[in-house]
């Protein structure tokens, strides 16, 4: 481990940064102190002390509580969205940089137009469109984040096309199925599991500022963009309840981050 | 060059017939029509068909479609059902706004994010470099709106309010004045767009100096500083360009989180306004003329890049 | 020890370079000696891992972080380089030893002038005035025969060729009036007619300038005709240095003599043997000569302790107990006898008639507005046979468009206009259906680097064409295993991945990946290029023994015209896109020449300093296939050109013979008339 630590900072601190949000999420049920929605409106807006650790917010929610459970939305939103992001932008990105020609142009022209948008805006239009809910939020910023993936998927099928194994396997009957998925697909999984995890930390810091404008995760879900949100009349009054998530996304964002570029470098050094 | 002008022209073109079709798309997709969203669901099919065909939403979608960006283009956007005024009054000052707060945004990177990347590509590995690096994890990290509330916590806040917690006021109320509403967000927006640019110029910079034309230089004898400035800058600073092309789309969706959290008069903050209140004529607009101006902030990005890259401007 | 007297500029004693790596200490350099005097070429012959580059990086003191120079010193005019502060090192580079490297492309700065990168060396050092320093700029290009100095020093690097590119380089080298001169494999990648000039040009500077030159490279013709004193550098030793013709004609190293004689020899003399075993592991060397493992006259003493150099002669050491026995030998003659006859009327396996392909420019749009350049003109109507059972090769420098054709017969592409068909061997009859085809017709590509998935094991590797013809699993797994003994691997290797094998053993997967299915036409694309001399040889063998025992047909395309005589029935000689001459091997090389294929011919470097050089240049570039040449294609560089019909009428292929096809306006008797390029190779 120390070995590791020392060759590969980012990704050690990634590693254990994540370790531990993904346990607090995982055991968030069991280790909770309240309920997420139990009210206790004689203690609201209390500072951390013996009763509750972290303090209350305005309804006198347990911020701890509060807190942890607000990751395991965030883990949804944010692993859910990258991964409706790959099944989409995966295939669609193969597809056009092997076929190449007319079908690779049109598809990357309206890709491109999607791009145009800033991501957050599209998500914007996609949740104006069918409504605010958590689920509503994941789908928007999962086909937000599907065009930028075609892209690197595209781009990276187009320095692949053109070695000679893919030839090799034209030359002996492969059929253009197989040769996208059984033979260029592989060579791909490096660059894809790092723009994923990238996308990950990303895609939690955008679920956030969508629920942080009311667009996102509802009352009462617990979430760390909403809570903000919530907090936001009061911060004068007790910064915790603002303090409290937004260390917890900004930690979270960070591991994400770190693990990311740890694996890049990693896989980078090996290649 | 002029072909790749031309060809880049075109596509540009093309992308703006496209983005104009999947706004307008996109907002008509809505669940029951517009008309139903405006007067509520308790409203009777017979106000709701009144509505529809003063709204012109009885109309096929193509026609539609045709009539609002034949508006578009010839200057009339519409009218704004909750403002009850014609949207371009409404637009050109929020437009204003939102390209103050941009423009400081981009102003301070180029005048701090590029430097500072260069700095760390230069000393890598050495503190300063794991310094710079570590604030720029942590600012592209943290998401704008707490850096935003936390600054008006500590800034604004009752005991030390240095700077208001928002909103806008015009030159005339004094320069000094102005520039307190400006700052705060400036500052928020600023910090993430910096910590972008500084990893992407520094990476940028360090492939650069491990090129073998650097290996050239300095094996002619070059003083490191030669290398560095004359050859090194020259090539690193190209993808700077598009760096910093790019990440005008963060400004933009940032944008819109900044200007709500300081309630700063801005195209961001109408947006939302639009979506609140199912305002479609002026969220169609709105929302496209972002969406336009990211796509001409790239265009000058690549004409800039291939203006400065000998390799694309003499073929 | 060999020491000049103090004409020496360069004095190299002992030198001992290590990379600390995480699998050890890599020792790439050990106990290397020697000097260059002043306007003398010091060639430095090795294969790949033999420490070249380290050597020359070693000298300008650029070496890796984790490389350390463990002893020995670099005396340059005295003064030992290992012991200089930094500044007196950077005044040195650039102005007393300067480097030419072996990529052009990537060593130039692509956004500064070519003009202002020569002059730049002379900024630095302080040798001129900026605009002195411009105008030298300009001497220098005309210096390296770089046609119109002016517009090319304004002109950025990528708007000029792999050829002018490298003049460019040198003439930065050059600028600051050095005299070391360290040339990296400064041919590597050009087209033979650009090697060839530049190697004049290398010829013409030891004269012109003065400078003490070390010209490092693994191609042993180029260093024969460059180098005035050779050294052959094996696994990070010296093994052998003496003057080039000696070394050429007698070796006294058992490596220097393999490694000549694994080289195919264009005038069929000397043996075409591969040297056996593999390049050693330079972290854990074994004790004794390090050469021992592969030696074919290694006897118990070369076992233990590093033997001393011995002197063979004046200037000629050679590091070896037994030299004297290795220079007694008499040349290994050529093994067997020579080609079997061709059969007398083989049916045609494969018939090519007006095939063409372009490549036109993507981007529909572009098109559309008339913006797009013309298309590649890859091949233009060209017509042959592939006969049954022999061995065809098509050569001709890079672009002429041999790839090309060996892809359209896989019909990996379709052709723009031509027919194209394989016919059975046994019945004659064309086949149609694409899983038979498929089957028949097998390729091998040149890179065996990207040639084989780096994500699949070898055993996936071989499997996949047998399961595509519908073979059932454990006849697979059966096969494949014969195959990979066919080609001479364990079976061990049926679980690695690419990466954990090496060039050569890359390649014999993909040999055998191509014999899978029992085909009956192979087509080979440079298969041999990316490998090592040594392993070369073995290479063919193992082709010719496949190709025995299937009684299969191969189109070998190539750009080697020495491997080509040793493998070859019959030869197609292309150039830009047509098929200029066609014949058997003997006929190619013996008049009457096209007069491409003779400039060819006379610019290919051999093994062999006594060679005289050559008579025929080829002036000029190649044009550009989007544009190619009205009339004759070759006319713009052929030195015979007659007249204004060549540059009006493209000349058709013409029987001069019976297998013999010329495609030139010059009337065949003279073309018969003139000298033959090489001698007749002598019957064994």
């Amino acid at each position: 481990m120390t070995a590791l630590a020392r060759a590969n900072p980012p990704l050690t601190i990634g590693i254990l940064i994540l370790g531990c949000v993904l346990t607090f999420a995982v055991l968030a049920p069991l280790v909770a102190p309240y309920g997420v929605a139990e009210q206790n409106i004689l203690d609201r807006l209390q500072r951390p002390g013996a009763k509750h650790l972290l303090g209350t917010d305005q309804y006198g929610r347990d911020l701890l509580t509060r807190t942890l459970f607000g990751g395991r939305t965030a883990l949804l939103l944010g692993l859910g969205a990258v991964a409706l992001g790959l099944l989409l932008g995966v295939p669609i990105g193969l597809a056009s940089g092997y076929a190449g020609g007319r079908t690779d142009e049109v598809i990357m022209r309206v890709v491109d137009a999607f791009l145009s948008f800033p991501a957050l805006l599209l998500a914007l239009m996609i949740v104006t469109a069918l409504g605010a809910s958590t689920m509503h939020a994941l789908l928007a910023i999962g086909l937000a984040n599907a065009p930028g993936i075609a892209r690197i998927v595209r781009s990276q099928t187009l320095a692949v096309k053109h070695e000679e194994f893919v030839l090799a396997a034209r030359a002996q009957g492969d059929a253009h199925p197989y040769i996208m998925f059984g033979e260029i697909l592989p060579n791909l999984l490096p660059p894809i599991v790092i723009e994923a995890t990238i996308r990950v930390g990303f895609a939690i810091l955008a679920s956030a500022s969508l629920s942080f404008l009311g667009l996102g995760v509802q009352p009462p879900t617990a979430d760390w963009g909403l809570m903000i949100r919530e907090a936001r009349q009061h911060i004068f009054l007790s910064p915790w309840p603002l303090l409290c998530p937004g260390l917890a996304l900004a930690l979270t964002i960070v591991g994400f981050n770190l693990f990311g570029d740890g694996v890049r470098d990693r896989l980078a050094g090996r290649a | 060059m002029a072909s790749y002008v031309v060809r880049r022209v075109l596509s540009i073109a093309l992308v703006l017939v496209l983005i104009s079709l999947i706004v307008f798309v996109a907002i008509h997709v809505l669940p029951g029509s517009a008309a139903t969203l405006i007067l509520g669901e308790y409203a009777t099919p017979e106000s709701l068909r009144v509505l529809e065909r003063e709204m012109g939403l009885d109309r096929p979608f193509a026609v539609q479609y045709a009539a609002w960006m034949g508006g578009v283009v010839t200057g009339d956007w519409g009218y704004s059902l909750a403002m009850k005024q014609p949207v371009t009054a409404i637009v050109g000052l929020r437009l204003r706004n939102s390209a103050l707060l941009a423009g400081f945004a981009l102003l301070a990177v180029v005048l701090i994010a590029i430097p500072l990347g260069t700095l760390a590509a230069l000393r890598r590995g050495r503190w300063l470099d794991l310094a710079i690096l570590t604030g720029s994890y942590i600012g592209i990290s943290v998401p704008e709106f707490v850096t935003g509330m936390v600054l008006i916590l500590v800034l604004a806040g009752p005991s030390l309010h240095l700077f208001p917690t928002g909103d806008y006021a015009p030159l005339a109320a004094g320069l000094r004045t102005w520039l307190s509403h400006l700052v705060l967000p400036a500052m928020t927006l600023t910090l993430v767009l910096l910590a972008h640019v500084v990893r992407q110029t520094r990476s940028g910079l360090v492939e650069v100096l491990q090129s073998a034309y650097v290996r050239t230089a300095r094996l002619k004898g070059a003083t490191e500083r030669r290398v560095v400035v004359r050859h090194a800058l020259r090539n690193g600073f190209l993808p700077a360009v598009t760096v910093i092309a790019l990440d005008l789309g963060y400004l933009m969706g940032g944008i819109v989180v900044v200007e709500e959290v300081f309630a700063y008069p801005g195209m961001g903050r109408l947006i939302l306004y639009a979506i609140q209140n199912r305002d479609v004529p002026l969220l169609q607009v709105s929302i496209l003329i972002v969406a336009a101006t990211y796509t001409f902030a790239n265009f000058a990005a690549d004409l800039a890049y291939a203006w400065l890259d000998p390799r694309i401007r003499y073929r | 020890m060999l020491r000049r007297a103090s004409g020496a500029v360069l004095q190299i004693e002992r030198l001992s370079v290590s990379f600390a790596t995480p699998r050890g200490e890599i020792r790439a350099l050990r106990d290397v000696s020697f000097d260059i005097a002043a306007g003398e070429v010091f060639g430095v012959a090795g294969e790949s891992g033999s420490g070249k580059s380290t050597l020359a990086y070693a000298i300008m003191r650029d070496l890796a972080p984790n490389a350390r120079v463990v002893g020995g010193s670099i005396r340059f005019a005295g003064e030992d380089l290992l012991r200089l502060a930094p500044d007196a090192l950077r005044s040195i580079r650039g102005r007393r030893i300067a480097m030419v490297y072996q990529d052009p492309k990537s060593a130039l700065n692509p956004s500064m002038r070519a003009g202002q990168q020569i002059a730049e060396v002379l900024e630095i050092h302080a040798l001129a005035s900026r605009a002195g320093a411009a105008a030298r700029a300009l001497e220098l290009l005309a210096l390296v025969n770089i046609p119109d100095p002016p517009a090319v020093a304004r002109a950025y690097p990528h708007q000029l060729s792999g050829g002018m590119q490298q003049r460019l380089v040198i003439a930065m080298a050059l600028a600051g009036d050095p005299g070391l001169l360290i040339m990296d494999e400064p041919t590597t990648g050009l087209d033979v007619s650009t090697q060839a000039r530049i190697l004049e040009l290398v010829a013409g500077l030891r004269h012109d300038v003065g400078a003490a030159i070390l010209y490092i490279s693994h191609d042993l013709a180029v260093i024969a005709q460059v180098s005035d004193r050779v050294g052959i550098l094996y696994a990070g030793e010296l093994v052998e240095v003496a003057p080039a013709r000696q070394l050429f004609r007698r070796p006294a190293h058992p490596y220097a003599r393999g490694l000549l004689d694994a080289l195919p020899d264009i005038d069929l003399t000397r043996a075409f043997r591969p040297i056996r075993g593999r390049l050693p592991d330079l972290s854990r060397l074994p004790d004794g000569c390090v050469f021992a493992p592969r030696c074919d006259f290694v006897e118990d003493a070369c076992t233990r302790g590093q033997p001393a150099m011995a002197t063979v002669g004046p200037a000629h050491v050679a590091r070896c107990l037994r030299w004297d026995t290795v220079i007694a030998t008499p040349p290994t003659p050529r093994a067997g006898p020579g080609a079997p006859p061709l059969p007398e009327i083989a049916a045609p396996v494969a018939r090519v008639e007006s095939l063409t392909k372009h490549y036109e420019e993507p981007g529909v749009l572009a098109r559309w507005l008339g913006l797009a350049r013309p298309p590649v003109h890859a091949i233009d109507d060209v017509t042959f046979d592939v006969r049954g059972g022999e061995v065809l090769a098509l050569v001709g420098e890079s672009g002429c468009g041999k790839t090309t054709l060996g892809r359209l017969l896989l019909r990996l592409l379709p052709p723009t206009s031509g027919a194209l068909s394989i016919r059975r061997r046994q019945s004659g009859t064309e086949i149609k259906d694409d899983a038979e085809f498929r089957r028949v017709v097998r390729i091998v590509f040149q890179n065996p680097d990207s040639s084989l998935n780096p994500t699949k094991r070898v055993a996936a590797i071989l499997e996949r064409p047998l399961a595509i013809q519908g073979v059932p699993r454990p006849a697979r797994l059966a096969r494949v295993r014969e195959l990979l003994e066919a080609v001479r691997l364990d079976v061990g290797y049926l679980q690695r991945l690419p990466r954990e094998l090496s060039g050569g053993e890359k390649q014999r997967v993909a040999i055998a990946r191509a014999f899978a299915t029992g085909p009956e036409l192979v087509v080979l694309d440079e298969p041999l290029s990316a490998l090592d001399v040594s392993s070369q040889a073995s290479m063919v063998d193992l082709l010719t023994e496949l190709r025995n025992r299937l009684d299969a047909t191969y189109v070998f395309i190539s750009h080697d015209l020495s491997l080509v005589r040793h493998l070859a029935d019959r030869i197609g000689v292309m150039y830009l896109g047509r098929l200029v001459e066609l014949g058997t091997v003997d006929e190619i090389f013996r008049p009457p020449y096209h007069p491409y294929t003779r400039a060819l011919l006379s610019s290919i470097p051999v093994p062999d300093p006594a060679a005289p050089a050559s008579t025929v240049r080829l002036e000029g570039a190649v044009p550009s296939a989007r544009r190619p040449p009205s009339g004759c294609r070759f006319h713009t560089r052929c030195a015979s050109k007659i007249g204004r019909i060549c540059e009006e009428v493209e000349p058709l292929l013409q029987r001069v013979d019976g297998t013999h096809w010329l495609a030139c306006h010059i009337p065949v008797e003279d073309l018969r008339r003139e000298r033959p390029i090489r001698p007749a190779p002598r019957s064994t």
